[in-house]
């Protein structure tokens, strides 16, 4: 909403200068957004005499002038408008200027002639729309004047971005009304008088016509539409509006159109009420009948633009068709044009939801439904059609019919609170008594009668349609009183605190774990590309596939939400990558989202996943560059969940097509007992491919309810051993197939009860010459250690030999030579 | 006599800075202080000053003798360490193995310290889910179907009803339905709007607050945030509070913080304002608790959200929105 400072000043006085305004409007919960000076292209424009204007030599309609603009010699300025003439008091742009169209005024020659300024139209100053010829100053002013001093423009526009629950303040009247109430009594509104009659109507005419032989309205709906008010005029001279009219509209961003047009704009900005003239020749019958559109209704509004209605879509209507979208626009088939000289009115109220919806559903906003979905004033709609009808009569010399019609079947009931100053107090922190209470909500224009101590009754004046009860009231005493003189005050708390949720606690312990193993935490966006899916490998059965769409998305990029991490951390690699950081390790902690049954949620699975690739070790003066690979992220799987208590994991091939995004022989589930918490594998070149990325990659993917499920919530510690162990080695030659897993789970079949046995550990693996071709050694620490004597090659022996024998056997393996 | 006591002094001083080995060390001990040595040349002959100088020279002598056999005690040692680092010393200015560290998004980082400020204050932690319902991210919060203020967030649509929550509000009618006051919570993550350039991601993250209990008034509010902003920034950092709109809360209250960049003077983070907007906030709106079943006679309740990411940008001067979705290692490296 933009506000102009002097046209402020015709209700209310402004005392304070434009920044400090701002101050108090902002602080009052009018945010002011922007203030911006009005003509300051003007600063260089001046009042000029023509002191002599001959015929230019070279071109028939140019005219060489010597001006006159106060300097020792009078400037050579060449001009091509016709009204031209000798001693004319002109608006002489001179060199430097920057015309409101962007040109800069330079000297030059024009065919020949020097120039060294330009005399300007109204239009080409955006004073006005006419560009028929210069300016003709009527003015009493120096040669040499600053323009904006001979013709008094000044003027700044504040632009208060307004919040949705104040339509009141989108208004003119409405913003004084604030202003006046900065001060303490406040100063009032002066509205002006719209009574019809000789005073008001300028230069109009009272005629003796009857409006009801002229026009009638029907509601058909009053819940739609409550009131609906109009007036006529005739012999309506349509035309362009009077500069000081033009200049008002462009003030607050409106571009003037015809008389008729601007006065009900001008009127709109003045009283928040939005107005809408028809040309009365185009409604059949004369007859307006407010009612829903009803089915197939296509209707063409003034901008040209066909719409086709909705059914309940609320229309205005003759007794033919719909000639305007109630609230929202006008129909192009009633519109005011050049030629229309009998005009109607219309000042209404439209139920604010209906409006919007309408709005919504046709795509259309315009400053009237913006006023109308937030609500006018139910009161206001004969004040702003008196006013508007005086204006025309005067502005286009018109004849007004003396009556209106109001069609206002069920009167609005004012909104009275009954208030109570313990709980304004209570709620706001505060100690004010009745009287002050009294005092700040008058200031607005609130009714309030003290009916007992510490009791009032509150009349809401209708125009503030967002207050309706007590808590509004404090709302209203607080920011007019200023909520940064209210003290601050601290609440007593109980000491009565509840445990952390358990997904809280395990994800901050999983970045702790993964920031130790040297992980970065990513987030990315809860939204991935449509076609992330394909971009995986996934198959046609995949769950991932069964994403949820959003219906407005903002691009392809983004338009469903994430079924896995991966795609995430694939493009971070990406973007990385492209930043020359080749070496990553990357993990994330977020949620993906699963199709449930339509208008149910979707379910919520939150997941960590990780990935890393370049080097695990750089080219320094102690490394050699390594790459790093499987065993590196299986590795910080293998810490993570040590680090969170998880014993037992298993880790196995994956060997169906479950994660095509993971290369086949490359890939492991790991589960602990029947509980599979995720996947790790390398990503598979096809999926590297589809992300444009040429580097290996190695990505793992666990369910965080899974870990936490496994995760104890706490543990007991256990002693520390007395005696010291003792270690023996074994080396087994076996087939390449073998898994170290399967020589475990062996070892723990056969020898997990073993006391004596504490540990077993591979420590070394070979694959090679001397070996045979699909042959590999692994090397095995056995640690034996007992609770009750440092045990001795004697002692172990016999367990020793069983379980090498036990190996050899059950690998077929053989000791190297 | 005296005058060769100083004279000893000075000739040992200057044969012990002038040794550069042990051995040569050693031969200054023996030559002022060995069997033969001077000083003990002197002791000796002290029978021989007249008696009233006797005490003052031998106490002299003494003194001497202490301080140079601490003297070339110490040079002893320096002489030692300094043929030691000699011989095998390593290049210390070499780069040391540095084990890899990582850390927590930014995000995280100022979300958890959030998070912390709040549970010092007496809040507890509530999680919601990241799509919503309707009812629960408007409706529950006085926005229903058709209302201007839905135009203040730009909401994605999953489907008719259900949505990509707009905001962390959401957790205050859950909240509310689970318990009576009481009610202390704060709620932290994400949040989407359908908005994307500059200075708006398409999804961002807030932390939100809700404090209901008989007697909790605006002031409440006013030292609750106080206490927080000045916590997370500093002790200097005041605040302006500045009506609003909210739906779901009446007084509502914008919250501007001092520039923490120019401390008020007036920059362009502040946009030559001196103040920044940083949160939204106010007293919860009767319907809201009207919805919940609460006694709205009896009870009162502030709620407040904040911007995650702007309180990161405001701590950290980060000067851009999108670098924390990038995920850019140069970036997440710094924190």
């Amino acid at each position: 909403m933009k506000v102009s400072l002097s046209w402020l000043k015709n209700y209310i006085p402004v005392d304070y200068d434009a920044d400090d305004l701002s101050a108090r409007l902002t602080m009052a919960g009018l945010e002011v957004d922007a203030v911006e000076p009005l003509f300051g292209h003007l600063d260089t424009v001046v009042v000029g005499r023509v002191v002599e204007r001959k015929q230019h030599p070279n071109a028939d309609k140019l005219s060489c002038c010597q001006v006159d603009v106060g300097g020792d010699e009078p400037l050579s300025i060449v001009c091509g408008a016709p009204n031209v003439r000798q001693d004319m008091m002109v608006a002489c742009a001179t060199v430097g200027t920057v015309m409101p169209s962007g040109m800069k005024i330079k000297k030059s020659k024009l065919r020949g002639e020097p120039s060294q300024g330009m005399l300007c139209s109204a239009a080409e100053l955006k004073l006005a729309s006419d560009a028929d010829g210069i300016m003709d100053l009527d003015v009493d002013a120096a040669p040499g004047t600053p323009i904006k001093d001979a013709l008094d423009l000044h003027d700044t526009v504040v632009e208060i971005d307004l919040t949705p629950n104040r339509p009141d303040c989108l208004s003119l009247i409405g913003v004084a009304r604030e202003i006046g109430a900065f001060k303490r009594p406040g100063d009032t509104v002066t509205k002006p008088d719209v009574e019809l009659n000789a005073d008001t109507i300028g230069k109009g005419k009272m005629g003796d016509q009857k409006i009801e032989d002229f026009a009638k309205v029907t509601l058909e709906d009053p819940e739609l539409c409550p009131r609906y008010a109009a007036g006529m005029l005739f012999d309506v001279k349509v035309g362009p509006s009077p500069a000081w009219l033009q200049q008002r509209l462009e003030a607050v961003g409106l571009a003037p159109i015809n008389n008729v047009v601007d006065i009900t704009n001008f009127v709109m900005m003045e009283t928040g009420q939005p107005l809408h003239a028809f040309d009365y020749d185009n409604l059949a019958d004369g007859h307006i009948i407010v009612k829903a559109a009803g089915a197939g209704v296509e209707f063409t509004t003034l901008d040209s633009k066909s719409h086709k209605m909705e059914e309940d879509a609320l229309m205005i209507c003759d007794a033919e068709r719909p000639v305007a979208i109630a609230g929202v626009m006008g129909g192009e088939n009633s519109e005011i044009s050049d030629t229309t000289t009998r005009v109607l009115v219309e000042s209404a109220y439209f139920n604010p939801v209906s409006v919007r919806r309408t709005a919504k559903r046709t795509g259309i906003a315009t400053d009237a439904s913006h006023r109308f979905e937030r609500g006018v004033d139910p009161e206001g709609p004969v004040y702003a059609l008196k006013r508007a009808l005086a204006l025309m009569a005067d502005l286009c010399e018109a004849t007004l019919a003396p009556e209106i019609i109001d069609e206002y079947p069920k009167a609005f009931e004012p909104v009275t609170v009954n208030l109570t100053s313990k709980a304004l107090n209570i709620r706001l922190g505060t100690d004010f008594s009745d009287e002050e209470i009294a005092e700040i909500l008058k200031s607005v224009e609130f009714g309030v009668d003290i009916t007992a101590p510490g009791e009032m009754v509150v009349c809401v004046p209708t125009f503030r349609v967002d207050v309706t009860r007590p808590e509004d009231l404090s709302e209203e005493v607080a920011r007019l009183w200023g909520y940064n003189k209210i003290e601050t005050s601290y609440p007593l708390v109980r000491a009565q605190g509840k445990p952390v949720a358990p997904q809280i606690l395990a994800r901050k312990s999983v970045r702790t774990i993964l920031n130790g193993f040297g992980f970065f935490e990513a987030i990315n966006y809860n939204f991935i590309h449509r076609e992330s899916c394909d971009r995986l490998n996934l198959t046609e059965g995949d769950a991932r596939r069964q994403v949820v769409d959003i219906l407005n998305p903002i691009s392809e990029q983004m338009a469903v939400l994430r079924t896995s991490l991966i795609p995430g951390l694939l493009e971070t690699m990406k973007r990385n990558t492209a930043q020359q950081m080749d070496s990553l390790q990357l993990f994330e902690i977020g949620k993906t989202f699963f199709p449930t049954t339509k208008d149910e949620l979707p379910k919520e699975v939150e997941m960590v996943s990780g990935l890393i690739c370049g080097n695990r070790a750089d080219q320094t003066w102690y490394s050699k560059k390594e790459a790093l690979d499987f065993y590196d992220l299986k590795g910080a799987v293998q810490g993570l969940l040590d680090g969170l208590g998880i014993d037992g994991a298993q880790y196995a091939l994956i060997q169906d097509d479950s994660h095509p995004f993971l290369e086949a022989g490359h890939a492991a589930t790991v589960c602990v007992g029947d509980t599979c918490i995720g996947v790790l594998g390398k990503v598979d070149s096809d999926a590297l491919a589809n992300y444009g990325l040429k580097q290996d990659a190695f990505v793992f993917d666990l369910e965080l309810s899974a870990l936490m499920a496994l995760s104890p919530e706490t543990f007991t510690a256990h002693g520390l051993p007395r005696f010291p162990a003792i270690s023996r080695d074994i080396t087994l030659v076996v087939d390449a197939g073998v898994e170290v897993a399967e020589i475990h789970a062996l070892m723990d079949q056969r020898f997990g009860k073993e006391a004596l046995l504490e540990e077993i550990y591979l420590f070394d693996l070979y694959q090679g010459k001397p070996l045979p071709e699909g042959k590999k050694s692994l090397s095995f620490r056995l640690v034996y250690r007992s609770e009750s004597k440092t045990l001795t090659e004697k002692n172990i022996r016999k367990i020793h030999d069983r379980i090498s024998s036990t190996l050899l056997d059950g690998f077929n393996a053989v000791l190297p030579e | 006599m005296v005058n060769s006591i100083a004279d000893i002094e000075k000739q040992a001083l200057e044969a012990i800075r002038d040794a550069e080995t042990p051995d040569a060390l050693e031969a200054v001990s023996v030559r002022f202080l060995g069997r033969k040595g001077l000083l003990t040349g002197f002791l000796r002959n002290i029978s021989s000053l007249p008696v009233e100088e006797r005490p003052g020279a031998g106490k002299d002598a003494n003194v001497l003798k202490l301080k140079l056999e601490a003297q070339i005690k110490d040079a002893q040692a320096a002489l030692k360490a300094s043929q030691k680092a000699g011989a095998g010393a390593i290049d210390v200015t070499l780069p040391g193995r540095v084990p890899a560290r990582g850390s927590v998004h930014p995000v995280t980082r100022v979300m958890d310290e959030l998070c912390d400020i709040f549970m010092r204050l007496g809040f507890d932690i509530a999680e919601g889910p990241e799509v919503e319902t309707d009812y629960y991210n408007f409706e529950a919060l006085n926005i229903p179907k058709y209302h201007p203020a839905r135009d203040m967030q730009d909401t994605f649509y999953v489907s008719d009803n259900i949505v990509l929550r707009t905001h962390t509000s959401p957790s205050q009618p859950r909240a509310m339905e689970k318990s009576d006051p009481p009610i202390r919570i704060i709620s932290a993550g994400k949040v989407h709007r359908c908005d994307s350039d500059l200075t708006h991601t398409p999804m961002f993250h807030q932390i939100e607050g809700l404090m209901v209990d008989e007697n909790i008034s605006f002031g409440d509010l006013k030292g609750v945030l106080t206490a927080f902003v000045q916590q997370f920034f500093d002790d200097e950092t005041s605040l302006r509070f500045r009506p609003s709109f909210f739906p779901f809360t009446e007084p509502s209250a914008e919250v501007d913080i001092r520039c923490v960049m120019c401390k008020g003077k007036g920059c362009r983070v502040c946009s030559h304002t001196g103040w920044i907007e940083v949160l939204g906030s106010g007293m919860v709106h009767p319907a809201v608790f009207e919805g919940m079943g609460y006694d709205t006679e009896k009870y009162t309740g502030f709620a407040f959200g904040v911007g995650i990411e702007r309180m990161a940008m405001l701590k950290y001067g980060i000067d851009d929105l999108r670098k924390f979705f990038e995920n850019d290692l140069r970036f997440l490296g710094q924190f």
